[in-house]
């Protein structure tokens, strides 16, 4: 990282450089922007075919009714307002995504973060346990991964063995409404290490200096957490709790695999909710809209983290960034 | 002294705790089926024959054939990222040219987009080309710049090619080199690490694309290992969880191998992403 940054400040010493020479400056500026476009172009026409017109189409489409089969026919606002006024699996797929956002993201980035502090000290092997933890994370999006879970925490399962050694008598925990969203929530939080990686690398990055200034006055290792940690982390933990967020916010192969949105719905995830109105029921107009609500609920997070981020990411230096 | 004991005492506890389900998963695919829900890691006889007729356990088909269905599907997807990232992200790194930045940004605002907002016009664009159950859905997108990670690729090479010193393309551009010449000549040979790391992530998200290849591959004959794998699941009430343990795990072998030989670059890519943005 560091030499990255040096090179940059090179860079920038360069282009001051290049900046005198203007008559070279001045050749490369008519033939740059066509070989930029040229360049950028694989880029260009994947945006504006496989991204952009896909959006506005399925925009058109959440305002009409339509199978593939047929074409779309328009009917205005009514899949919203089916959608807001008489879909109840619409309200509980909503809740149930909600739910799942809020509990596993904070306790998936806190244990990252609280595991990366601890993983953070000059010790033997510690490369050797960075790998233990981290391996979930490579693992743990994988149709594998989610049919071990299943079994795992099914009535006969592992943690069953487990909990009996302690005399708890354990239920179906995949096959009980109360505890499966939970499962589901274990299986994406026990993959915190993809997450602590970072928190690792961003906790390299912070001078040692700041800590020995920081006991020099006194602060107690608490203190120098809050005072120092956390603030130098903070862009960091913003760019983790943007990217968890919206990730969790699609979680479907696991809901789909361990769970199929059951028992009774408890763990039907919008997304599986979504390929389900697409994909079984051929409602591609009703899905069109659901994505679009998706949409504007993920951004409507995205804005407040970024929002708030105002008042508790510290940026070191305005430059630095 | 006795605190770093302490520190690796805990370590290792956790260390255990986040692997015993997969040293229990090695196990269990080598344990008979009334074995299977032991909580003991060692079978008392090691079932060889969970591999051999799991291997063969979807009528027609080995497991063999959907192996070679993922990685014909991962190779075309591999190449065609790497050529069409490494050129995307040279310009935005080094050429100049109108609206650079605001296209830079167009990338990071992508990067955030929902895969769900695309999904039914991109199926029925797909569709009308006549490409559901090919690998086309998957190949297409990557060869332009997009797809599953194309907006973090390009990003993460963008921020590497940055920290290249200008000299040498200035060098090039003197000896009469073209910005093709410069990309080909000198950028993408010093690229190779980041090269690396991006087919790493590109390897293993379209391993584990379940939902994509859900969606478009809809004949066996051409089924990656993950829908298999949960064909295997769904086709028989009482489950053979001993052969679906073995082929499982077998599925998460080759990212389990090229975790641990590439593991720098796994790690510097998580890394570099998190500390640059």
């Amino acid at each position: 990282m560091k030499q990255l940054n040096e090179s940059a400040i090179k860079e920038e010493k360069l282009s001051k450089q290049s900046l005198i020479s203007k008559g070279k400056q001045k050749r490369k500026r008519w033939e740059s922007p066509v070989a930029g476009y040229l360049f950028l172009s694989p880029w260009l026409i994947g945006f504006f075919l496989l991204t952009l017109y896909p959006m506005l189409l399925s925009l058109y489409f959440s305002f009409t009714n339509y199978s593939l089969l047929e074409a779309p026919e328009w009917i205005g606002m009514e899949n919203y307002s089916n959608m807001l006024f008489n879909d109840s699996t619409f309200y509980k797929s909503l809740y149930i995504t909600l739910l799942f956002v809020v509990i596993s993201v904070p306790l998936k980035l806190v244990t990252a973060l609280f595991m990366a502090i601890f993983l953070n000290q000059k010790l033997k092997y510690m490369s050797f346990y960075t790998t233990f933890i981290y391996l979930p994370s490579l693992i743990g999006t994988s149709v594998a991964v989610a049919i071990l879970w299943r079994n795992l925490f099914g009535s006969d399962g592992l943690i069953n063995q487990f909990l009996g050694i302690f005399g708890i008598q354990g239920t179906n925990w995949i096959a009980n409404p109360d505890s499966a969203l939970g499962t589901l929530i274990l299986l994406v939080v026990w993959q915190f290490g993809s997450s602590m990686v970072v928190f690792l690398a961003g906790l390299k990055q912070i001078s040692p200096e700041l800590y020995e200034a920081a006991s020099v006055d006194g602060a107690s290792k608490t203190r120098q957490f809050i005072s120092v940690t956390l603030p130098m982390l903070s862009p960091v933990i913003l760019f983790n709790l943007v990217l968890q967020t919206i990730g969790s916010f699609q979680m479907f192969t696991q809901a789909f695999v361990i769970t199929k949105g059951g028992p009774i719905q408890s763990t039907y995830m919008y997304a599986l909710y979504l390929y389900e109105r697409a994909f079984a029921g051929f409602q591609m107009g009703y899905a069109s809209a659901l994505a679009w609500v998706l949409l504007i609920i993920i951004g409507v997070f995205t804005a407040l983290i970024f929002l708030s981020s105002k008042k508790w990411v510290f940026y070191e230096a305005k430059g630095g960034k | 002294m006795q605190k770093k004991w302490i520190s690796h005492l805990t370590l290792s506890v956790i260390s255990l705790f986040m692997v015993y389900p997969i040293l229990w998963w090695v196990g269990a695919a080598f344990k008979s089926n009334e074995e299977i829900d032991s909580a003991n890691i060692f079978p008392s006889q090691l079932m060889f024959s969970n591999f051999t007729e799991g291997w063969y356990a979807i009528p027609g088909y080995s497991f063999g054939h959907f192996f070679m269905n993922t990685f014909e599907l991962i190779l075309g997807v591999l190449f065609t990222t790497i050529i069409s990232c490494s050129l995307v992200a040279f310009a935005f790194a080094r050429l100049d040219f109108p609206l650079r930045n605001f296209w830079f940004s167009i990338v990071l605002v992508t990067l955030m987009l929902p895969s769900q907002i695309t999904l039914v016009p991109q199926y029925d664009m797909f569709n009308a080309f006549g490409w559901v159950d090919t690998y086309l859905p998957f190949i297409v997108p990557h060869a332009l710049a997009g797809g599953i990670g194309g907006s973090f690729f390009i990003f993460l090479l963008v921020q590497f090619i940055r920290g290249i010193p200008k000299e040498l393309d200035e060098a090039a551009k003197m000896d009469g080199c073209s910005w093709f010449g410069i990309y080909w000549r000198i950028i993408l040979p010093l690229m190779k690490p980041p090269l690396v790391t991006v087919a790493i992530y590109c390897f293993l998200w379209n391993w584990d694309d379940f939902l994509g290849h859900l969606i478009y591959l809809n004949s066996v004959e051409n089924y990656t290992v993950g829908l298999a794998l949960k064909m295997f699941v769904d086709a028989n009430s009482a489950v053979p969880w001993g052969q679906l343990f073995a082929m499982s795990l077998l599925s998460i072998i080759p990212a389990v191998i090229i975790f641990f030989f590439a593991q720098r670059h796994i790690v510097e890519g998580v890394a570099s992403t998190g500390l640059k943005g």
